[in-house]
């Protein structure tokens, strides 16, 4: 029996107390205007859609705030702490975050490095401690390594977050084994999050078995991102129930389909 | 002559006058109190006690919110 029981159907996808049924999650960084990315969006289906927190631009006089575009109403508005380099830095923007925002949950990353943007494990293990204690509703940027994952969700976070590929690198999926591992082992929701770059990738992403997938570059940075969207809300959806379904088992040699039998003399 | 104190905004020094409070700044500056979060000397400060926190010189406020990122 496939993993949709013989219903064909899937179930919703559980972060915390939520319950939401895309499992594609997208940003809303770096579109070329606000207009492309209310409708990119839309196209995607996305229902959580992540912010990041920045100071006000003292100097523009009245720029348009983003949320004047996104409808809190429609869209689960996650905000991220990305741009940290320490732990410290992190649980100070989740705090700003959540005073700005609408619900309890960020998406943590605690950056190491500038030029692969690759987490700190120690600071992200030591932030997402920190908030999950202070009530908060972690969802954990992460490398590819489990033990970290295993940690992660030993700390309590509601996902684990782990990377394709570097963030806005767009190389896809560079060790399906690696996220597929993680899945396996842990309890908690595995998002993969960056790194994936178009609709192919996302599709084998899902295929892993993971539970959703956060993507922003890859629809802001193609030519046409409401296409793109499109793209990627089947790709997810493609992937995700040729996993459900359970694929053939791969042959060496051809096995035909049609009958060997009742062929004319 | 009313007298002035000086106060980092974001970063930069900016003046105010003397016994502002949070709310009179984010007047000054044209903002929607319910649209920005303020930090006052890295605490966060909740709308309804705005008014209530004066500014003294030497002060650090931050103003943020959310933009575009993923």
């Amino acid at each position: 029996m496939s993993l949709t029981g013989g219903s064909g159907r899937d179930r919703p996808l559980v972060i915390g107390d939520r319950e939401f049924r895309s499992r594609l999650m997208v940003g809303t960084g770096k579109y070329r205007d606000n207009e492309t990315m209310v409708r990119a969006i839309d196209a995607s289906g996305a229902e959580v859609v992540t912010v990041a927190v920045r100071r006000v631009d003292l100097d523009r006089s009245k720029e348009e705030a983003l949320l004047h575009h996104l409808d809190p109403k429609r869209y689960f508005l996650l905000a991220n702490t990305a741009g940290c380099y320490s732990a410290a830095e992190a649980v100070r923007y989740a705090r700003l975050a959540r005073e700005a925002g609408f619900n309890e949950y960020i998406k943590l990353e605690v950056i190491g490095d500038q030029e692969t943007l690759l987490p700190d494990v120690a600071g992200l293990l030591e932030a997402a401690t920190a908030l999950v204690q202070e009530g908060f509703k972690v969802m954990a940027y992460t490398n590819e390594d489990l033990i970290t994952a295993l940690r992660l969700e030993d700390a309590g976070c509601a996902a684990v977050m782990p990377l394709a590929s570097p963030i806005g690198s767009g190389l896809g999926l560079v060790n399906p084994y690696t996220v597929r591992t993680i899945k396996r082992r842990l309890k908690t929701p595995v998002i993969v999050d960056a790194g994936v770059g178009t609709a192919s990738d996302a599709c084998l992403t899902m295929e892993q078995g993971v539970d959703g997938i956060l993507m922003n570059t890859a629809l802001a940075g193609a030519e046409d991102p409401v296409a793109m969207a499109m793209a990627m809300r089947h790709a997810v959806d493609a992937g995700r129930f040729a996993y459900l379904a359970g694929r053939m088992p791969r042959r060496e040699i051809a096995v035909p389909s049609s009958p060997t039998s009742g062929m004319l003399d | 002559m009313s007298a002035t104190i000086t106060i980092a905004v974001n970063g930069k020094d900016r003046n105010v006058a003397a016994r502002s409070t949070l709310l009179d700044l984010l007047g000054s500056l044209d903002l929607d109190p319910r649209a920005v979060v303020v930090e006052h000397n890295r605490d966060i400060v909740r709308h309804p006690d705005l008014q209530s926190t004066v500014l003294a010189d030497g002060d650090s406020v931050e103003l943020v919110h959310f933009v575009g990122g993923g």
